[in-house]
């Protein structure tokens, strides 16, 4: 598989059409739209209330994702995020792209590379958890619907993230 | 009125997530098609070397707005029914300002890490941990922000709301600058490509 180069991404706008598509079947179908972070909330309250299900339950932020007499993970967007892994893995081995590595710029260390992804997810976690949604469920489905505290969500990921390109460019550029 | 087909109880919540399932592939599929499983084309995109994080997430947003625009002009579609998240303005302009941030700094958002992880991108896989923390860590600290989380409510709010202009106008001021912001984006790609063989 590694032997074979990997195919170029498609044209972004063909891309975005289909994801687009896969948006408004959800909107047609389901009457919701896609998600990602209430999938890693949902994982985590699982988890949790295994070993401390007494803190889960006296804690909102994670009993929110509890559900009566089943478990948290059966849930429309775990499902759905258990797609996306497929879904990714298909088209990554269908273009070659699948391989082992590292995304970073050519300046930066593989070992500093790693510590400041691990700080972007925890970023991320809090972020999407202050915001109710993350780039999926605020962003691209309350976009689509003209939710204006997605837009308002959406404009800030912009201004944080071009805020701070200039400091983290060792690791890009 | 036909659909949602969900909400008019054509089929149930174990079915739900079959399709829930199925639509995960198709969403996981695009992203990793437009370049999403890779933490150096996203982040191009705050170094306005590649912008198709601005080209795919606008013209996804645009394909949906107008199927579900037209679809309810048509009354296929009962928008009413399809899930609006309440607006809580301030924490959610907070959330996203640090989300921006963990974007750049991480490289993936938490959909985007997924198709990372499923193609092999270890940066993806720590990142996906650092995600769990984030979350966990929200939690334990939960009660210190629950004012602030809850702040600034305004219910389920529309853009038309807000404005007071019809929701077909809405629209189509959208198309127009997901339009010009396309074209402001083919013209930074080619200035920086220029640039950077100078440079």
């Amino acid at each position: 598989m590694e032997s074979r180069t990997a195919q170029p991404y498609w044209n972004p706008y063909l891309a975005g059409f289909g994801l687009g598509l896969v948006l408004l079947a959800s909107f047609v179908v389901m009457g919701r739209g896609l998600g990602a972070s209430g999938a890693f909330a949902s994982t985590i309250t699982a988890g949790l209330n295994v070993v401390a299900p007494a803190h889960v339950a006296n804690n909102p932020a994670f009993a929110e994702y509890l559900k009566d007499g089943t478990s948290p993970l059966k849930d429309w967007l775990v499902f759905e995020v258990l797609g996306v892994f497929v879904g990714g893995f298909l088209s990554g081995m269908l273009a070659h792209r699948v391989a082992r590595t590292v995304e970073k710029g050519p300046h930066i260390t593989t070992s500093r590379r790693l510590i400041f992804a691990f700080i972007g997810g925890v970023l991320m976690g809090v972020g999407a958890k202050l915001a109710r949604g993350c780039t999926s469920g605020q962003a691209l489905t309350g976009g689509a619907l003209l939710n204006a505290g997605s837009w308002a969500f959406m404009i800030m990921v912009f201004v944080g993230a071009y805020a701070l390109a200039y400091v983290m460019r060792r690791q890009w550029t | 009125m036909i659909a949602p087909f969900f909400k008019y109880g054509l089929f149930g919540d174990n079915l739900g997530l079959v399709v829930a399932f199925a639509i995960g592939i198709g969403f996981g599929f695009f992203l990793e098609r437009a370049g999403f499983g890779n933490a150096r084309k996203l982040a191009a995109q705050f170094y306005f070397t590649d912008l198709r994080v601005f080209k795919v997430m606008f013209t996804a947003i645009v394909t949906a707005m107008l199927g579900v625009y037209y679809l309810a002009v048509f009354g296929v579609l009962d928008l009413s029914l399809v899930y609006l998240t309440p607006t809580f303005l301030l924490p959610q302009m907070a959330g996203g300002l640090i989300l921006g941030m963990g974007f750049v700094v991480g490289g993936y958002c938490p959909g985007t890490a997924c198709v990372g992880v499923a193609t092999g991108r270890i940066d993806a896989m720590v990142l996906f941990l650092g995600i769990f923390a984030g979350i966990f860590g929200f939690g334990e600290i939960y009660p210190l922000v629950s004012t602030f989380y809850a702040s600034t409510p305004m219910g389920q709010l529309t853009l038309p709301q807000v404005t007071g202009l019809p929701y077909g106008v809405i629209v189509f001021a959208v198309v127009l600058m997901a339009l010009g912001g396309f074209a402001g984006a083919e013209w930074v790609e080619k200035r920086m490509a220029a640039r950077n063989v100078e440079a």
